[in-house]
């Protein structure tokens, strides 16, 4: 596209003229996008795993399959192979994924919920408020965030519940970085003195006001979370500090840690797993900020 | 400020935010569900009543907590952070022991990800459509989406089964002894793997980063007046731009240095690297909480002192900010 419209209205930008919404024109430079249809795509496929996988390959992932360590493509009752316990590695990717992306979500939610609070009451209150959160923020920031998250996991037995509090008890710092200098860059702005000036309180010029302005750097960050979530759910697992009784990519990965050398396949197809789920979601996330960042789309 | 003023400002600091630190995990550990001279007693396979009593009274555990806080304070500021559960040993001499392969292994991946990183994001900037660029937007979607601990693995299965050339596991051949310049190759040759491992996720950022800025600074004023008095290119580009490009690669590494550390654990569990990841992972699977306390405090330090470090390298690389704070 040229910097400088054609003087006769063409086809195209009589288009973008009818598409003035930010987020149907996100979604124009979105769809633009190659490697974030693709991301798309790999998504889907995900999605498509963790919805229908349990379905269409119902077998139980803890049961005994076949012998321990058949390799994968040799037996038709185990296409992928089994692993030291005799257990069915395809099963065990049909439904861990259940448990790997869920935690992913919820925890980068939470992330993003104790993030933004944190940061918008210290970017828009400033003063003490700010002073205090800033310090708790940089009290969490140098606890290692998997050392801290492996101790509050073992304190509190190794369930989904708590693996999920725990990640977003210890991811929030960056989160809340960004959103305290969003709102205070925006709480200065004129159409926000104008809304104050006309009586509104704290509460409503933060949430009506200048979240909403602040939203588009968030949602991209909130992005890149969801898969730094997962990573951080499939590393607690691979470590042993997940829940044992339920099926998940990490746990598969920890599980045959130690038969590495003995086979292979354990610890590639899940990992392959994450792999992908994680690349989709960067893959997305990219997309996303090249589409409300225009401007810095040609870094 | 001098810079003497500074460092003291900072270590004050440092210590109340470790201070702080222990308190919060402290709390945290005396609040979970359990009792620790449970653990001991399991450890000991088993004990009745009066052993426990007794056990609760050799790690003052009897006491009301608020005082077993103060002490354990205290303590730490004489440099005693207690005894382990675990290995019944001095919790500093087990930190100490374990620093310095952590110490090693970080600074090895973080070094080969800036060097290697910037070298890649100046080649990619002086030409956009280079090979260097496509390595970089690969690199950076690869490294983003791979767990540490699976790019580990599957090193570990390419150096283990296909190409045995590299160790793959501990950080010292049992048959090699000999003197200081031995053991260092010894443990240089064990380091390859771990070091390159973590380093991968990071080298993908910083190239990623390095290119941006440098393609920002580049069109920069100053540069096109080095360009204009006739300096040769290589010049312009090492040392007068590179300088203000690296800003933000020291920033970010600085900022992420408790990821690093963060990697470290997942990368010592998968190479068996005596570091205090794996003395983290042992203690808390043990539910040794001393020395857990001893690990949390002590990565903490880590951090602290590389936040200050990147102070530092911020000072020599804009002379502006040596006048300031």
């Amino acid at each position: 596209m040229s910097a400088f419209p054609d003087s006769a209205p063409s086809p195209d930008t009589a288009a973008a003229e009818a598409a003035r919404s930010p987020g149907r024109e996100a979604w124009r430079v979105f769809r633009r996008n190659k490697a974030a249809l693709l991301g798309l795509a790999l998504l889907g496929l995900v999605a498509l795993v963790m919805l229908l996988g349990p379905t269409l390959y119902p077998v139980d992932p803890f049961g005994l399959a076949s012998q321990p360590f058949t390799e994968p493509f040799t037996n038709a009752a185990v296409p992928l192979g089994s692993d030291y316990l005799g257990r069915d590695i395809l099963a065990g990717i049909a439904v861990g994924g259940r448990a790997t992306v869920t935690v992913g979500l919820a925890a980068a939610a939470i992330t993003v919920l104790i993030g933004v609070t944190v940061g918008a009451l210290a970017g828009y209150f400033q003063g003490w408020a700010d002073e205090l959160l800033t310090r708790l923020t940089e009290l969490f920031q140098v606890l290692p965030s998997l050392l801290f998250a492996m101790v509050l996991v073992t304190l509190f037995s190794p369930s989904l519940t708590v693996v999920t509090l725990a990640i977003g008890a210890v991811s929030w710092t960056t989160t809340a970085r960004l959103a305290r200098a969003e709102f205070m860059r925006l709480r200065r702005l004129e159409y926000v003195n104008a809304v104050r000036a006309m009586g509104a309180g704290p509460l409503r010029l933060m949430l009506r006001e200048v979240l909403p302005n602040a939203l588009p750097p968030l949602i991209v960050s909130a992005t890149l979370i969801v898969g730094t979530a997962i990573l951080f759910e499939a590393g607690l697992s691979f470590l042993g500090l997940s829940d044992p009784n339920v099926m998940s990519w990490g746990l598969m990965i920890g599980a045959n840690r130690a038969y590495i050398l003995d086979c292979w396949w354990a610890v590639t197809f899940p990992g392959l797993a994450i792999f992908v789920t994680v690349l989709g979601v960067s893959l997305v996330g990219d997309g996303l900020n090249d589409a409300f960042n225009p401007r810095l789309h040609q870094r | 400020m001098s810079l003497f003023l500074l460092l003291a400002k900072r270590l004050a600091y440092a210590l109340l935010l470790i201070a702080a630190v222990q308190a919060m995990n402290f709390t945290l550990i005396r609040a979970a569900p359990g009792d620790p001279a449970e653990v001991i007693a399991g450890e000991m396979g088993g004990a009745d009543e009066a052993v426990m009593a007794q056990i609760r009274a050799t790690y003052g555990l009897d006491q009301p907590v608020p005082l077993q806080y103060a002490r354990y304070i205290v303590h730490s500021l004489t440099g005693d952070l207690g005894t382990s559960y675990l290995y019944s040993r001095p919790v500093v001499d087990l930190i100490l022991e374990r620093l310095g392969p952590t110490v090693l292994l970080v600074a090895t991946a973080l070094l080969l990800a800036m060097v290697i990183g910037t070298l890649l994001g100046v080649a990619a900037s002086r030409r956009p459509d280079s090979a260097a660029s496509g390595v970089i937007t690969v690199l950076s979607l690869v490294g983003y989406a791979m767990p540490v601990f699976w790019t580990g693995i599957l090193l570990v299965l390419l150096f283990g089964k296909v190409l045995p050339i590299l160790p793959i596991a501990g950080m010292r051949d049992v048959r090699i002894y000999g003197d200081g310049w031995v053991v260092m190759l010894d443990v240089l040759h064990h380091l390859v793997l771990p070091a390159l491992t973590l380093s991968l996720v990071y080298l993908a950022q910083y190239s990623r980063l390095a290119r941006a800025s440098m393609l920002e600074v580049l069109g920069t004023d100053y540069i096109r007046t080095a360009r204009a008095k006739g300096l040769p290119e290589s010049s312009v580009v090492y040392k007068h731009a590179l300088r203000n490009a690296l800003m933000p690669v020291v920033t970010v590494a600085g900022l992420q240095f408790g990821n690093l550390i963060s990697g470290a654990v997942l990368v010592e569990t998968v190479f068996s690297w005596p570091g205090l990841g794996t003395l983290a992972l042992d203690a808390i699977l043990g539910r040794d909480y001393p020395t857990v306390l001893g690990v949390l405090t002590c990565s903490a330090a880590l951090v602290i002192v590389a936040n200050l470090l990147t102070d530092l390298a911020y000072r020599w690389l804009d002379p502006r900010l040596r006048g300031r704070r």
